[in-house]
């Protein structure tokens, strides 16, 4: 029932943020059209993050108390948030190409950076299929999904003061018009809704899941 | 106080038993001196070039190094059943870390102080800068923070040392940003308050990831 609701609540906001970002949103002066896949790009990037938070929290849950269902919260997480975080990087390129060019520029920490927290996604699907046992590859997994969420915030730092920038951050700084401004958190909206949609229905396989090879354990 | 004590015994134990047998250091020195070689041949380098990639090569060499380096600091111990031994002795988990980082970090340290020089030889370059000397340790300082954690775990999986490089390259890349950069500006001969920035991220990198480090350790290990 309650998954249901969440359901709609996603259709109507994401039908919403549609309207708004092909219909109601102005173009931008410069950049044309193409900006608009901003509000495509930031939902998708700020869900790279968010997921990875996730996938941090429920790591240090399931070190501590050792319940599988910890193990479960990550791990989805992380398969939901390296979906977003490819996402991200396509989209990113996909707006690189027309503004600069070329379709990756390494001077852009966003985009760097997003890299970077994709290859640790990667390896903290790597280290599970590299482990022993099932246990053994959560713990694993959980080390390199707190680790990792930890390095995040330094990545960003060193990428952004590579480049010799410091660009604050745009959107709260009043350098968004109030009718992109709304465009773009109803996209944000939307698209975390869908996320928690996702997480919710990727929890609840895995959690069949676990409790199909008990059964079939049993069994034998 | 005691835990100190366990941790000197383990580091002794590694320092003693490379001055024996001499195994990692004179492996990974010559792989050093081989990748100086090859970069040579790479980049053609002349005095212009060598300017811009100096401090490139400088760490990927110590990068690659130090992969291979943390990569022997828990074979050995998994292979002749020591880590057992010491996971049976009534010492922390946490001494352990301590004690093989502080190992890993020796050798490590030894190797780049023969390496640097040897790099100032055929690269000519001024090496013998303080700037210089300050980032390498605090630069490996982060490196065995990190690695120290990844060897173990990477001993414990079925591909082993196919493991660490996937699992620290990633994790190192903003302390390897930030010491290419410093280092850059350390051989052009720019002053410390241009370093600051760097120097702070590496600073945090490494505190950040002793603290981590230290915390999940226990975890890595357990069977």
């Amino acid at each position: 029932m309650k998954r249901n609701i969440l359901l709609g609540v996603g259709f109507v906001l994401m039908l919403a943020s549609l309207y708004l970002v092909f219909v109601y949103v102005s173009t931008e002066r410069q950049m044309g059209i193409v900006q608009r896949i901003f509000y495509l790009m930031v939902p998708v990037a700020w869900l790279a993050l968010l997921s990875f938070f996730i996938v941090f929290i429920g790591s240090i849950f399931y070190l501590v108390k050792r319940e599988n269902k910890w193990d479960i919260l990550a791990h989805s997480s992380a398969e939901v948030g390296v979906v977003f975080t490819t996402l991200a990087l396509i989209t990113g390129s996909i707006w690189a190409k027309p503004i600069w060019g070329v379709w990756w520029d390494w001077g852009t920490p966003r985009l760097t950076s997003t890299l970077i927290l994709w290859f640790i996604y990667l390896t903290y699907f790597m280290v599970r299929s590299f482990a022993k046992e099932e246990s053994q590859g959560a713990r694993f997994a959980a080390v390199v999904g707190i680790v990792g969420f930890v390095d995040t915030p330094i990545i960003i730092l060193a990428t952004t003061l590579w480049r010799g920038m410091h660009p604050g951050p745009l959107i709260f700084q009043g350098g968004l018009a109030p009718d992109m401004l709304l465009t773009l958190l109803v996209s944000i909206a939307a698209f975390t809704v869908l996320y928690s949609i996702l997480l919710i229905q990727r929890i609840s396989m895995k959690s069949i899941e676990v409790e199909i090879t008990r059964f079939k354990e049993s069994g034998n | 106080m005691r835990f100190w004590r366990n941790v000197a015994a383990i580091t002794w134990k590694d320092a003693l038993a490379e001055m024996r047998t001499k195994e990692i250091a004179s492996a990974v020195l010559v792989f050093t001196l081989l990748v100086i070689i090859i970069f040579n041949f790479a980049f053609g380098v002349n005095q212009e070039v060598v300017r811009l990639v100096a401090s490139g090569m400088l760490w990927v060499t110590f990068a690659f190094a130090g992969v291979l380096a943390l990569n022997r600091a828990f074979i050995v111990e998994k292979e002749e059943g020591c880590l057992e031994g010491l996971m049976v002795a009534p010492i922390s988990r946490e001494a352990i870390y301590v004690g093989k980082m502080l190992g890993s970090l020796f050798f490590i340290l030894v190797i780049e102080a023969i390496a640097l020089p040897v790099f100032a030889f055929f690269f000519n370059l001024n090496v013998f800068s303080l700037q210089l000397v300050v980032i390498t340790i605090l630069t490996t300082i982060g490196f065995v923070a990190v690695g120290t954690l990844f060897s173990a775990l990477a001993v414990n999986t079925k591909a082993r040392e196919m493991v660490l490089p996937i699992l620290f390259l990633p994790i190192v890349i903003p302390i390897i940003i930030s010491a290419v950069k410093a280092s850059e500006l350390a051989l052009s001969g720019e002053s410390w308050s241009s370093l600051t920035s760097w120097l702070q991220i590496i600073v945090a990198f490494d505190v950040i990831f002793l603290v981590v480090s230290f915390l999940v350790f226990a975890f890595v290990i357990e069977e």
